[in-house]
């Protein structure tokens, strides 16, 4: 801050003062997110009676570690799915004449439901996979299946499902720009120097979008690991992934010592994040000096 | 390759099926929510008047809508006055600035309800019981977005010849804000607004664990009881939405062309 290289800023910025209108700004942040962030790392080591590890150790109980394994299951199924879909999405959409209706359509489709999650998308899935839902209907009366079977849109098999409908979309958000940053040339390129089309995809094409592509699949399984309103909304018995049960610590009156639970789970919550997170930036760094 | 048959067709089975996969549930909401009561045939628009004539309901979308106001306005207050004043006069706070506007997406929103119990207990104390308190959490929310499209619209202008110009001239640092920076900047600042009513008018998450009722709690609600309401409502509220992310993408289209010419 001391070393500002500009001529006219480098007089004003030894005072003070300047800075003291930051304030407004930076205190606002303080106590709307400093504060809960730190309440929940100081709140995860605490109880009534003092510093304990007791929370954090309850985070090794079998219940707590289920809900952590299925929603790594569920943040890694539907990274996975939005990645290869999406990635393939975006390629066959690239593929096609530039500024093509299809790609135009597709890339403004992608911005809207990317961000559609929560209440909103559980009952759009409700209505259409749902008991009385409109293709389970459908199914029922003509070939006669029942697809609601015993009810797996409300469980992992279903959230599956409808994650996929935001994770796909982000994909092709996230993803396109790299895609974009492989050039027709370098392909001309390949071949002219006798690379056959196996050779140029194996060698060329993949190992250039690989840490784009593991990059944008580490973002969408940080995006599925943190989602709640989607679950919540749809799933109202039982709590088969984290998010679900940090809830149940929050809500649950039945025991006391729950809340510091709560505090230990969320942050879990904040170290899986953070350290994918951390992964996203690094593999995006080595994107961006490939892709420019 | 390209040309060939066979990946002409693979190309299009692809895209139909995904074309499917996400027009079905959309498709299916507006089947449903003009679905007869019962097992009696025909359409009826009962689910979509009662988005109107619902009490509960109609008091819920009003306070979505206040929320969405408020909290654009309060994200304006605070963002737009420091982003300038940071490239203006303290250069080297810019990436703090930036590294607290794009924390909250590394830290999930429901850590930030776990922990912000006590914060919004003193809110409370000096706001009154009413949604509204959630402004001060949703600015939070959509600091991230709300600072990519201010910045981006910031670094499109020269801010700091375009303040010392006006300031030679013997306008105030008020003068400088609403009537030199901010009118340069509108574009980016209608984006960020845009952005956020999207994202405010779908929260659920602080909304349902502080429990206040929202749009999205009480179409979760309804869901308990009258299905076909809340899918109306649920539709209503992606249509919406929609209309203003769309509005975005057209609106930050039209201003990429005009400063290309």
């Amino acid at each position: 801050m001391a070393k500002a290289s500009s001529a006219g800023a480098g007089r004003r910025i030894i005072s003070v003062g300047p800075s003291l209108a930051l304030l407004p700004f930076l205190t606002y942040l303080f106590i709307f997110l400093v504060v809960p962030t730190v309440t929940v790392v100081v709140g995860a080591f605490q109880s009534d009676a003092g510093l304990t590890t007791a929370n954090v150790r309850a985070l090794g109980s079998e219940a707590a570690l289920t809900a952590l394994w299925k929603s790594v299951l569920l943040s890694g199924i539907t990274a996975v799915i939005g990645a290869v879909l999406g990635g393939l999405l975006a390629y066959l959409v690239l593929v096609g004449p530039p500024n093509s209706p299809l790609r135009r359509i597709t890339m403004a489709v992608s911005g809207v439901l990317a961000q559609m999650g929560g209440v909103t998308l559980a009952f759009a899935f409700i209505a259409t996979l749902g008991y009385s839902g409109v293709v389970t209907e459908a199914l029922r009366s003509w070939p006669g299946i029942d697809i609601f079977g015993s009810g797996w849109l409300f469980g992992l098999p279903g959230l599956v499902v409808v994650y996929s409908y935001f994770q796909i979309p982000l994909m092709v958000i996230v993803f396109m720009p790299a895609l974009q940053g492989v050039r027709p040339q370098f392909r001309e390129a390949a071949v002219s120097l006798g690379a056959s089309t196996r050779q140029y995809w194996l060698q060329v094409a993949f190992p250039m979008l690989r840490p784009a592509f593991l990059g944008s699949m580490l973002l969408l399984f940080a995006n599925a690991f943190a989602a709640y309103a989607t679950a919540a909304a749809l799933v109202s018995q039982g709590n088969p992934i984290l998010p679900l049960f940090i809830r149940a610590a929050l809500t649950s009156e039945i025991l006391l010592g729950q809340q510091n639970l709560g505090f230990a789970l969320a942050l879990e919550m904040i170290v899986v994040v953070s350290v994918v997170m951390t992964l996203y930036a690094v593999l995006l760094r080595r994107t961006a000096r490939w892709l420019q | 390759m390209s040309g060939s048959l066979a990946w002409r067709v693979f190309r299009w089975t692809v895209l139909l099926l995904l074309a499917a996969y996400f027009l079905i549930p959309l498709w299916s909401m507006l089947d449903f929510s003009t679905q007869a009561p019962g097992t009696q045939p025909g359409r009826t628009l009962e689910a979509w008047r009662a988005l109107v004539e619902d009490p509960a309901l109609r008091e819920a979308i009003i306070a979505s809508l206040l929320l969405a106001l408020f909290t654009v306005v309060l994200m304006v207050l605070l963002l737009v006055p420091t982003m300038v004043w940071v490239r203006l006069r303290v250069p080297g706070a810019s990436r703090l600035v930036e590294f607290l506007c794009l924390l909250p997406l590394t830290i999930p929103a429901l850590v930030i309800v776990v922990g912000i119990k006590n914060v919004m207990l003193w809110v409370t104390y000096f706001v009154g019981d009413t949604p509204l308190a959630l402004t001060f959490a949703y600015v939070i929310l959509v600091l991230p977005y709300s600072y990519r499209a201010i910045d981006a619209a910031l670094s499109a202008i020269d801010v700091a010849t375009l303040s010392e110009a006006a300031r030679s001239l013997g306008a105030g640092w008020t003068t400088v804000m609403v009537r030199i920076v901010l009118p340069n900047i509108v574009p980016g600042v209608l984006s960020a607004a845009f952005v956020s009513v999207a994202l405010v008018l779908g929260e659920y998450t602080f909304a349902s664990l502080l429990h206040y009722d929202t749009l999205p709690t009480e179409i979760a609600l309804l869901g308990k009881s009258q299905a076909t309401v809340s899918v109306a409502a649920s539709l209503a509220s992606l249509i919406l939405a929609s209309a203003l992310l769309l509005g975005l993408g057209l609106f930050s289209r039209e201003r990429r062309t005009s400063e290309g010419q």
